[in-house]
Parts: structure tokens; sequence; C-alpha cells
């Protein structure tokens, strides 16, 4: 059998699939930030020397990250309004449900990188008088920061791909959009497969970049 | 365990800078610390020695509690730090324990310079982060304490590119700038080659010409002799004999020490 591709459906209706990719990039972009400062707060909490905060930060960690991320989405999006009255519009259902997930994983990716910071440097810290907070601050997130850059990036080109879910909730990123256009044209093959070569083009190119900001970071670390 | 004679401790008129008494320390069912008693006044300076799990450093880790002693006291000027709680265990809150290490500075073995600072910015940390002093005040104090040690002129460097023994010095000054009233060294130039331990001991030396109150562990006997106004041997635990350098090192009295002397042939004071 001979499939024959025909590309024009998706020229005439680019302008509806770029529209996608901007919400795409808008849902990724509030996600990644929340997500960072959520994971920033969990991991903090997690490391904490007092259980009654570190208990319940563990728990919310590793709950998220061993729940499938389809029913977070409709959790915020069914569940919230079922629960306690509160109903989010999709992007904030979306947005919401982005940022925790990947914020527990995000918490991990920091605690990961504060705890393989040398036992030595906790120890100097400790022994001039600093407090966990400045101990953090001056000494540990520093140092952290820069092996963490790597499998931040990673994780946050892991949440670009999983905004696709919001599509469950009629959010109109690049999925969503693709799918209408999908059953409007009669070519889904076409429509699909611009939508990787969409994602993969903005992803590579993010990644090119962010690789060449972990070059100079290593350079500046060798001076 | 010996009785130290009166003549061995300087008397001690006001209430000793740092007093231990009945310390215990154990991890787990592993107890290190037996019981150790321990009165130092201003100005002297205490070498100790003994062999290698012996102690030495859960005791100097125990005085600015580093670790939590597990029973006894601990008291700075006359003062105890924390109270007694249950099981003996002493519980101290967290603002009084950075004071205390305010005034009881640490030197690893390791260094433990910060890798993201330069050289003065380590040694500025402390009295601007912890005393909250002005950075332009800090910047002159740690160019002061730079110079005691002889480095002025790595000031901006990295620690990286400093030599083992520099960095340990970094390391003195870095400790120095908080104004400690005691200072302790935990094996300060163990981890050094060999042609580098002296620029250290140098330094160490010139602080005692300055009556700095002192604990410094060592395995290095000649240094102990000439730095120490007294000597402490460490066994299993517990000090198990103490006394001037020349009574500990020359003429131990102990079937102990003067085994774990032997095992130094190549010492000369
Ligand atoms: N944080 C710790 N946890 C468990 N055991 C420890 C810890 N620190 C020291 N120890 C144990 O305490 C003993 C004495 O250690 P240490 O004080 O370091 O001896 P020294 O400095 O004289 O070589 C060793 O057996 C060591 O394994
Ligand atoms: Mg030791």
């Amino acid at each position: 059998m001979q499939y024959v591709w025909d590309f024009r459906p998706v020229w005439l209706n680019f302008g509806v699939l770029l529209e996608g990719l901007v919400n795409t990039l808008k849902l990724s972009g509030f996600s990644i930030g929340l997500g960072l400062a959520i994971g920033l707060v969990l991991a903090m909490g997690r490391l904490a020397p007092s259980r009654i905060v570190s208990i319940p930060a563990t728990a919310i960690i590793e709950f998220y990250r061993n729940t499938p991320p389809l029913v977070h989405f409709f959790w915020y999006f069914y569940g919230l309004p079922i629960l306690t009255g509160i109903s989010l519009t999709p992007f904030a259902a979306a947005a919401a449900a982005l940022s925790v997930q990947s914020g527990a994983f995000f918490a991990e990716v920091f605690r990961g990188g504060i705890i393989s910071v040398d036992r030595g440097q906790w120890e100097a810290g400790r022994a001039i008088g600093m407090s966990h907070v400045q101990l953090m601050r001056r000494i540990i997130l520093p140092q952290a920061f820069r092996r963490m850059i790597p499998p931040l990036m990673e994780r946050s080109f892991e949440l670009v791909k999983t905004t696709s879910l919001a599509a469950t909730l009629t959010y109109g990123e690049l999925v969503y959009k693709a799918m209408v256009l999908a059953t409007q044209t009669y070519r889904p093959m076409e429509i699909y497969s611009t939508v990787a070569v969409m994602f993969f083009t903005v992803l590579f190119v993010a990644s090119l970049g962010m690789r060449a900001v972990e070059h100079r970071l290593a350079r500046r670390a060798a001076r | 365990m010996v009785d130290v004679t009166s003549a061995s401790v300087p008397p001690v008129l006001a209430p000793p800078v740092l007093a231990v008494e009945g310390l215990h320390k154990s991890f787990g069912s592993n107890e290190v610390l037996k019981g150790i008693d321990l009165k130092v006044a201003a100005g002297e300076r205490i070498a100790i020695l003994g062999s290698s799990g012996s102690g030495k450093s859960t005791l100097l880790r125990c005085i600015n509690f580093m670790e939590t002693p597990s029973a006894g006291r601990i008291a700075l000027d006359g003062t105890s730090i924390g109270v007694e709680g249950r099981g003996g265990a002493i519980t101290a809150r967290s603002g009084e324990l950075r004071r205390l290490r305010t005034r009881v500075g640490m030197i690893f073995q390791q260094f433990n310079l910060f890798p993201h600072m330069t050289v003065l910015e380590n040694v500025m940390e402390g009295p601007v982060t912890v005393k909250g002093m002005n950075r332009k005040e800090a910047r002159a104090t740690a160019q002061d304490y730079l110079k005691r040690v002889g480095l002025s002129d790595k000031a901006e460097q990295y620690p990286q590119r400093l030599s083992g023994g520099q960095q340990q010095r970094v390391a003195i000054a870095r400790a120095l700038a908080m104004e400690p009233e005691i200072l302790l060294f935990d094996e300060p130039t163990s981890s050094l080659d060999p042609e580098l331990v002296g620029e250290v001991l140098d330094v160490i030396l010139g602080l005692s010409k300055e009556g700095r109150t002192m604990l410094l562990v060592t395995h290095e006997l000649g240094f102990a002799y000439h730095f120490a106004t007294r000597v402490l041997f460490l066994h299993e635990g517990r000090i198990h004999e103490q006394g001037t350098p020349d009574e500990v090192l020359k003429n131990p009295r102990e079937e102990r020490t003067q085994a774990f002397l032997r095992r130094f042939s190549a010492f000369h004071f």
C-alpha cells in the first residue's frame, strides 16, 4: 500500500499549530518556573533537621513521583471543584498539576546536588557558626547548583513533553490543536509528524543552548 | 590512669577557659569517649596524642558540639553549654551552638576551604555572614589575617590554585578572623606532603607566641614537644597519661604511652 503524503492542510493551518506551540511554551515556562520554586522548598524541607518538616516534604515528593501525571491533571481539573468548590481553568489546572509534579522531581535533583557537596563543606560552615539557612545559601547551594544544571534541564525537557497531557483538559496547546486539525482535515499523519518536528526543533535548540551555558560554567569553574 | 601531680598542670586561678567534665560519647553501641575530664586555662597549649581510633577527633568535635556529647558537661568560662536532657545527653539550642562555635575555632585535616570563593572571601565569610560585619571592615581584617599567615599575595586566588600548605594557612586565617577564644586543630598537617608541613607548623607556633589557647591533635611529636604546655595521651577513650612535654614525651610512665612513642622511632626534639 502506498500512502500519499499531503502537507497542504498543514501549511494552510500552520498559524493554528504555531498558536498551539506558543501555548505549549507558555504552559511549560510557567510550570518550570513554579516547579523549580516548589522543588527548592520541598528539597529544603526534606533536608531540614526537623522531622516535622522533613516527613511531610518526603511524603509529598514520593507521592507525586510515584503516581501518573495524567491522574494529577484530572485531579486538579475535575477533582478540585468537587472537593473544594474551586474550579480551575484548563491552563491553571494543567499548570498546577505540572508544577507540583515536576516540583517533586526537581526536589530530588536539588537534594541530590545538595548531598553531593563534600561533607567537609558542611563541617567548615558549621564550625564558623553558620545557621542551617546561611550554610545552604552561602556554601552548599552555590556549589550544588552547577552539578544540578544537567539533570534540571533533562527534567524540564520532560516537562515540556508532558504538557501534551493538557490536551485532555482541552487546553489549546500544540497537541490539542493538532487533534482538532486532524479531525477537520483527515490528515493526522502529516499533522502529528509536523508536531513531532516542532517539539524536536524547540527542545533540540534549547539543549544546544544549555550545553553552551554548561560549557561556560565548566570553564569558569576551572579557573 | 595516672594521677596528675600538681606540678604538671599550671595552677588554675580564674575559672578555666574550657572545662570538660565526665564527657562520654557513643556512636550507637560503640562507646568512643569513656569519661574525659579536662580543664584548660587561658593560654594553655595542649597537644593530644593517641593511636588512630582512640577518640581524639571525637573529643575535639564534642568541644564545639560538632558531635553532641552523650553525657557530661562542657563549659566555657565557667558557663555550661546546653542543659542535660533525658539519658544524660546535652541538648542545646542551635543559637547557643552557633555562638559557641564563634568562640571556638576549628581547623580540619582536609582544610575544607570554600572552593567557590577566593581566598579573601573565604576569610571574610564568617565575619560577614555570621557576625554581620560590614564588608569593608571584614575585608580589612581578612587582609590582616592573611598577612599573618603570610599569604597576602594570594588573596584573589581560588583555593584550588594553592598548595596544601597554603590552603591550610588560609583555613587558619579563616578561623582566626572569627576571633575565637580557643582554637582546635585536628591533625592540621596529616594530609600534607612532608615538605609543606613546616610552613603550617610555623604559623601555629607563631600563634602560640600570642598566648592563644589551643588544643591540637597531631602525630608530629617533635612539634608537639616545642608547641605544647601540656601533652595528653588518649587511649581507648580515656586520658591515659598527661603532663608536661618532658614528662609525657621523654619519660612516659605508662606502658601504653611508651609503646605508642616507640612506634615513632625517628623523632627528635
Ligand atoms: N560520626 C561517627 N559515627 C560513627 N562512629 C564514629 C563517628 N565518628 C567517629 N566514630 C568512631 O569513633 C572512634 C574514634 O574515632 P575518632 O575520634 O575519629 O578517632 P581518632 O581521631 O583518635 O583517630 C572510631 O572507632 C570511629 O569509627
Ligand atoms: Mg582523627
